[in-house]
């Protein structure tokens, strides 16, 4: 098979087009790179989902936490402390036997033990939970200065969040939340070894890596493959936080614009 | 019986990867600012790789590369009258006394080959994120020290271990305690590289048991287990987030940090 065939009938293999049965014997470099690439499609789709919806449950829940009512502040406190102080692993596990069991009691949800849902579900909450202690810190480092302006120009409530505390708020958790980013991406090839099922081997891309190691015995070249694609990728949302974070710094003098050190230690 | 004799293989693997990881770290953040060339693009290039990639691709990755690379090692030295190739087609094939460990080895020495090179794995990837942090924390060490040790006549070895060494510390131990979090959450990992571990067991044992095979028969209830699981890591990271922030405010006294003049103040005050 020649390699144009091979990434016409594994290009999308992951997503259960294509050609069913994996290559067993006389693997090629073409095989192992067109298939692990196509589990790099899941690997982007939860990471871009858990990104996406993250960032705005985050910012909701980090203003609960900032809330002076303990009725909102104390679920806020014990939600990110509950998804930060556990690993992810475990979430997976727990997650998914938990569903498992509210689809036997139930049978409408039916989907959450797949993995486009119930995983989605699980990364959504975790990376919501680290993005909201980066915002909270983020909102209590808003310069003092900023705030008693923003009341001798009158702003009050909603107008004085959105055009005063929110900006600063988001230059300032920036740089950690680009970092937070990259690791909600690489935890995505979790997924496939922590319960839920690569149903017809439609797994993600460190699903393949691994099928083809154990398969050819040789760890040297799927493994770097796959390296290669996240090295990719992970270049490419620093490129386009980058950027956001450009725009999001535009107002201050060009030169001097030294990106804020808030927090540049943090990881998981 | 074997399932709380788990933790204790989790509490083991920490125990003994922390120092190791530590010392890998220090040995890359060292080398990140040697005078050699070779020494310190090494150094860059070892943290730059581990960390683009997930951590968890490093781990499947890294068990069956050392592995294969030992006994590629010990094919060399003791098997040298072999004359086929070692990779046959999708084979890796040795001699049978290069095996590691040796296949007529009781199981339990087969158990702690695998823990040893699952704590290699482990202190390999997390000393990439030590070195990270702990070559931040030289680059904090404030220059004028550094100026003063010049001109006191120190050489840049007697530099290195009596001026930056000790003050280094407290510049790293934020980033190291939440590195020591991350360890704490990566142990479940374990599982994924053949050791059975916690997650090992409450698989096993959470599984749906029927009375034909055990005297107490039960449902599925690997949701408990793991949600003890759970429970479990929540106690223990906290517990570490209380006992760092004491060896933090430890650290910083007398330092000259804001932490360190907060405390000089307050000293003062009282």
């Amino acid at each position: 098979m020649s390699c144009s065939e091979t990434i016409a009938s594994y290009a999308f293999r992951s997503l259960g087009f294509g050609e069913r049965r994996l290559p067993t014997t006389d693997i090629t470099l073409c095989d192992q790179v067109t298939l692990i690439g196509s589990g790099m499609l899941w690997n982007i789709y939860f990471g871009l989902l858990a990104i996406l919806l993250g960032f705005f449950s985050a910012q909701a829940i980090a203003l609960a936490k900032a809330s002076s009512n303990k009725a909102v502040r104390k679920p806020a406190e014990w939600f990110i402390f509950v998804f930060r102080g556990s690993p992810l692993f475990i979430q997976f596990f727990f997650g998914y036997f938990l569903f498992l069991s509210l689809k036997q009691a139930f049978p409408q949800f039916d989907n959450l033990t797949d993995a486009w849902l119930g995983a989605a579900i699980v990364l959504w909450l975790n990376t919501t939970a680290y993005s909201a202690e980066i915002f909270f810190g983020a909102l209590m480092a808003v310069p003092k200065g900023d705030l008693e302006s923003a009341d001798a120009y009158g702003f009050s409530g909603w107008p004085r969040f959105r055009r005063i505390v929110w900006p600063t708020m988001l230059r300032l958790a920036w740089p950690a939340y680009t970092n937070e980013a990259i690791f909600i991406f690489h935890s995505t090839t979790l997924v496939f070894f922590s319960g839920f099922p690569a149903l017809q081997q439609k797994g993600d891309a460190l699903y393949y890596a691994s099928y083809f190691a154990d398969k050819t015995f040789n760890p040297f070249i799927p493994y770097p493959i796959l390296a290669g694609y996240f090295v990719l990728v992970t270049l490419c949302i620093i490129t386009v936080f980058g950027l956001i974070g450009k725009r999001l710094n535009r107002h201050l003098p060009q030169g001097r614009t030294k990106r804020p050190r808030l927090m540049s230690q943090i990881f998981r | 019986m074997s399932f709380y004799a788990s933790f204790g293989t989790v509490l083991l693997l920490l125990a003994v990867t922390a120092p190791l990881a530590l010392g890998f770290g220090f040995g890359a953040a060292a080398g990140s600012r040697s005078h050699l060339v070779p020494v310190k693009w090494l150094s860059n290039l070892y943290m730059a790789i581990v960390r683009g990639v997930p951590d968890i691709a490093f781990f499947l990755f890294f068990v069956i590369a050392l592995d294969q690379g030992l006994e590629w090692m010990r094919h060399q030295v003791l098997c040298s009258d072999w004359d086929q190739p070692i990779r046959q087609g999708n084979d890796f094939v040795v001699c049978a006394a290069a095996k590691l460990p040796q296949n007529s080895a009781p199981e339990v020495y087969h158990q702690i080959y695998g823990f040893a090179l699952a704590v290699l794995t482990f202190a390999i990837v997390f000393g990439a994120f030590a070195g990270n942090v702990i070559a931040g924390a030289f680059k904090a060490v404030p220059h004028g020290q550094i100026e003063t040790a010049e001109a006191y006549g120190m050489t840049k070895r007697q530099t290195f271990w009596r001026i930056m060494v000790p003050q280094m510390w407290t510049y790293a131990l934020p980033g190291l305690s939440n590195l020591w979090m991350v360890l704490i959450k990566a142990t479940p990992l374990l599982f994924l590289l053949g050791v059975e571990d916690v997650v090992y067991w409450a698989k096993e044992l959470g599984g749906t048991k029927t009375a034909r095979f055990t005297d107490y028969p039960h449902g599925d209830w690997r949701m408990y287990y793991f949600f003890g699981l759970l429970v479990f890591y929540l106690l223990f990271t906290k517990v570490s987030e209380v006992v760092l922030s004491r060896i933090t405010r430890k650290l910083s006294h007398g330092q000259a940090t804001a932490a360190g003049e907060a405390m000089r103040k307050a000293g003062a005050g009282a």
